[in-house]
């Protein structure tokens, strides 16, 4: 019997096509209500740290070089108060196989694929994920499929990202190229039912453990070189797993006091579904546009509850304009002579407005960096641009519009960062946690987990429930 | 482009040929509901690439390709050993000044030294 291939009959279907696609069983996990067993989910089925080293060291993910980046420190400095800027460092992810850290989470999954008996894995993304999941599938003799949003209605493709789908395609993927919306999941679904692959989901408990290795391995290395952790790591925001994972590596290395700093490009204003919109960004990852609604409900993404949860384990949320990255872009290969790609770089851009902050014995780490090749380049990227009808121009980068113009920073002076209210970003994710389960009250155990699931306290999360009406159920005693 | 003269048309590609296809997968009307109203506006498009398995097909032939990993999919015929065209872009002067300044920066020194 055939199934019914339309799009409600598919997206009903999603429980039992995730079920069998990932191999975990969520509901094991589940209280029925707001809260879950996090730890338990992580523990049980993903890899210990020790596992995870072993698994990427066969491929040899993992142990990439670190830079202290000395002129942009020094360029840093001269706009620091006396006594202040921070020394940077850059992790030079791109170092990996693939060109990304995406390798270390594509690593996990794929091992565990072909641990399963998977014949293939599948990966939803337009981002350097998918270059991890082939080149890893490569190495490991599976079949892969990337499912790509990439063009609009025109035809026309972001050129970052029809690069990514060239990478793919050299480490032997079938690329399925989409146009513009969220319906790309649809596709996903028919996919992953069709095949019986292995979805090789960026938000698997395997695949955030992947990048667990990536803070642990930063701190042993600053404890080594320096002895000791450094103040703050800045993580490169998007779907949440970069800054998850490293920031549980970070605890598990026991660096406790190490500040961790979520940072995303802005592209506020910009809709992210939107057939018009989708080539007047010039970012297509890193960007508020995810990173915003993956803090403030993670649970959106493609299994039942994400492994990565970026609120848990944030200090800090900043935001930086496509024109400041750009400009550190060029900044990083003309004086520290690393040509790496934009979007990686949007830690280092708002790392360089946070050390000046900092005490100049301080340490900030930048914890990636991405290859760059055609089409993932700022020269492509400001072609493409222009050629989009956006304004490239010299001056105050916090007058940037996205998808009418990209500002570059005049001098170094100019690069700034906006502050995101990280208390209201908790806040609205406790409203999304009430709204999409539909309870009138919380019991103790849902109280703790938006506790820890916000790294706030009681009186915080009381609050919130409070502003929002909802009831905390008295424990009987 | 191959042209294959059988029975008086002209054919495009032939069995074998390395080809992308194309094809509608959600009509207007069909998509899912909470999106933009351009998107909606819009089918959800689909691109791959493979082998082709009909013996002959002209450009907008329906048609069935082999993926290079061995699935069988079909859609319109829309281009026979489709190659990557992205590249590095036009000449940006606006990035000019960054190098430059930043050395000139450098050789000053701190404000604070």
């Amino acid at each position: 019997m055939t199934k019914d291939r339309s799009f409600s009959a598919v997206m009903a279907r999603k429980p039992e096509i995730m079920k069998s696609s990932v191999g975990i069983d969520y509901d094991l996990f589940e209280s029925g209500r707001i809260s879950f067993d996090y730890e338990r989910m992580m523990k049980e089925t993903g890899y210990s740290l020790q596992e995870i080293e072993e698994i990427q060291k066969e491929t040899t993910v993992g142990n990439t070089p670190l830079y202290e980046l000395r002129n942009i420190t020094r360029l840093a400095r001269r706009y620091s108060a006396p006594g202040k800027g921070a020394r940077i460092f850059l992790k030079d992810e791109a170092s990996n196989p693939s060109g990304s850290f995406k390798a270390r989470r594509a690593a996990t999954a794929v091992y565990h694929a072909q641990k399963l008996g998977y014949k293939g894995v599948i990966a939803a993304t337009s981002g350097n994920y998918g270059a991890a999941v082939a080149s890893q599938a490569a190495m490991r003799g599976l079949k892969c499929i990337i499912v790509q949003e990439c063009y609009d209605s025109k035809g026309v493709g972001q050129p970052e990202i029809i690069e990514k789908a060239r990478a793919c395609e050299a480490y032997g993927a079938e690329v399925v190229q989409l146009s513009v919306g969220p319906e790309l999941f649809y596709s996903f679904l028919l996919l992953l039912e069709d095949t019986g692959f292995f979805n090789a989901s960026l938000y698997t408990p395997f695949g955030i453990a992947g990048v667990e290795t990536l803070g642990y391995e930063l701190s042993m290395e600053f404890r080594e070189k320096e002895g000791r952790d450094p103040d703050a790591v800045m993580v490169t925001n998007a779907g949440g797993g970069n800054l998850t994972g490293t920031a549980r590596g970070l605890v598990k290395a026991g660096a406790l006091d190490t500040k961790v700093i979520g940072a995303s490009v802005s592209l506020a204003g910009l809709h992210m579904a939107s057939d018009t919109q989708f080539n007047k960004k010039s970012f297509t990852t890193g960007h508020t546009g995810f990173g915003i609604p993956f803090a403030t409900w993670p649970d959106r993404s493609d299994v039942p509850r994400s492994a990565a949860r970026p609120l848990r384990y944030m200090d800090r949320y900043v935001t930086v304009n496509q024109g400041s990255v750009f400009y550190m872009t060029e900044l990083l290969a003309q004086v520290e002579g690393l040509e790496r790609g934009p979007a990686g770089n949007t830690a280092l851009a708002a790392a360089f407005v946070v050390a000046q902050e900092m005490d100049e014995d301080q340490i900030i780490v930048v914890q990636e960096t991405e290859y760059t090749g055609a089409g993932k380049h700022i020269n492509p990227q400001l072609t493409f641009a222009k050629e989009n009808g956006i304004k490239i121009l010299k001056g105050d980068p916090s007058q940037e519009i996205p998808g009418e113009n990209i500002i570059l920073p005049e001098n170094p002076g100019m690069l700034c960062i906006e502050e995101l209210d990280i208390e209201k970003t908790k806040k609205s994710y406790i409203r999304n946690c009430i709204k999409n389960t539909g309870v009138e009250s919380v019991n103790r155990e849902d109280l703790d987990f938006l506790v820890a699931d916000t790294k706030s306290n009681e009186d915080f999360v009381r609050e919130a429930l409070e502003e929002l009406g909802v009831k905390v159920e008295t424990e009987e005693i | 482009m191959k042209k294959v003269e059988k029975g008086g048309r002209a054919m495009d590609a032939i069995k074998g040929d390395w080809v992308r296809i194309h094809k509608i997968v959600l009509n207007v009307g069909e998509r899912a509901p909470n999106i933009p109203e351009d998107t909606q506006s819009v089918p959800l498009e689909m691109w791959d690439k493979g082998f082709l398995l009909n013996n002959e097909a002209k450009i907008g032939d329906d048609v069935e390709i082999e993926t290079y990993i061995g699935r069988r999919v079909s859609g319109k015929l829309l281009e026979v050993n489709p190659f990557w065209d992205h590249d590095y872009g036009k000449a940006v002067p606006e990035l000019l000044y960054i190098g430059r300044q930043a050395r000139e920066l450098l050789e000053e020194g701190e404000i604070n030294d």
